[in-house]
């Protein structure tokens, strides 16, 4: 039991903290702290896939030719870069992402002077009942 | 056995600061504390020899977007407004969606199994025959670069696509009390960002 618990603990805690980011991402009204949320279940998918290229006294793969000793590069465990490859991509698009949303609430703060959303749903409302009695 | 135990006191560390910001209400140590979960992951990704995704996490993830949320933190309220949410929706959502995940994860191979069916496939086939073909040591790069350089080539045209949207956002059509020195600025920072 406590084997599977330490083979499996980073799936486990990285399911851990991708819940608490979707929960600040749904029970939060403000709009900066979903941004943030959203940024914390983004890192702990990234963890994922990391942790899924690791193999066990692997080292980063980077190939070490030393040739002279008559080591070549088969004989070096490496882990696997696939995952690398795809995370730096989405690290990258991750923080474009997030400054689109962040030009988005810049632009609700401009329009609605709130970045509370109880606020802006309520503001919303009284723009909609005004536009249907005039 | 010692990266384990790293592994495992660095992600406790990160639950930690995780929780700490679902309490904060205070914006600016959020996004503080968001950069600091963001420098722990890069030490995580050392450990777990992702070097290169160490060091773009620790430029791009702690230090740019955290740059980015303060800069737009100079137009924004400094706190969060209290309220009294129903938090049992989100919280039940939460907890079912986790232990479904949980029940999954179970069924994954061990953390760090060489014969586990991730390291089966194409990885491999890089790792043996890349520096041959290309001479370039680092196999990141050279699968980033050559192997699925029509990935990448996407990857930049969603970054400027992005670029490109905050630019129209924040320059277009103007609100009444909109500054018109929050635009330009904020649209710097992005010119920068695609670059």
């Amino acid at each position: 039991m406590t084997d599977f618990l330490l083979s499996h603990w980073n799936y486990f805690i990285v399911v851990l903290l991708m819940m608490i980011g979707l929960f600040i991402v749904i029970s939060s009204m403000n709009l900066v702290k979903k941004l943030i949320g959203l940024s914390l279940f983004q890192t702990s998918v990234f963890l994922f896939y990391i942790s899924l290229g690791k193999i066990n006294d692997g080292t980063a793969p980077i190939i070490m030719k030393s040739g002279h000793d008559g080591h070549s590069s088969h004989d070096i465990l490496y882990s696997n870069p696939l995952p690398h490859v795809l995370i730096l991509t989405a690290i990258v698009v991750g923080v474009a992402t997030t400054a689109l949303g962040l030009a988005l609430v810049l632009r609700i703060k401009a329009s609605f002077n709130s970045i509370e959303e109880d606020d802006i749903l309520q503001a919303k409302r009284e723009l909609r009942k005004r536009s249907k009695s005039s | 056995m010692s990266t384990l135990f790293i592994n495992i006191s660095l992600v406790s560390f990160m639950v930690v600061i995780a929780l700490m910001i679902t309490f904060s209400h205070r914006l600016f140590a959020i996004i503080i504390m968001s950069g600091a979960y963001s420098l722990i992951s890069a030490a995580m990704f050392v450990n777990l020899d992702a070097v290169d995704v160490a060091f773009t996490e620790a430029a791009v993830g702690a230090g740019f977007s955290t740059v980015l949320f303060l800069a737009a933190m100079a137009w924004l309220p400094a706190e969060e407004k209290r309220h009294k949410a129903l938090l049992i929706l989100p919280l039940i959502i939460c907890l079912v969606t986790g232990s479904l995940l949980m029940w999954a994860v179970a069924y994954l191979p061990a953390f760090g199994d060489p014969t586990s069916i991730v390291h089966q496939h194409v990885a491999p086939r890089y790792l043996a025959e890349s520096y041959d073909k290309l001479h370039i040591p680092n196999v990141v790069t050279t699968v980033l670069a050559s192997y699925r350089g029509f990935d990448t080539l996407g990857e930049t045209i969603v970054i400027f696509t992005a670029g490109l949207g905050v630019l129209l956002i924040l320059m277009g059509k103007t609100g009444r009390t909109h500054n018109p020195t929050t635009s330009n600025d904020t649209a710097r920072d992005e010119d920068v960002n695609e670059k």
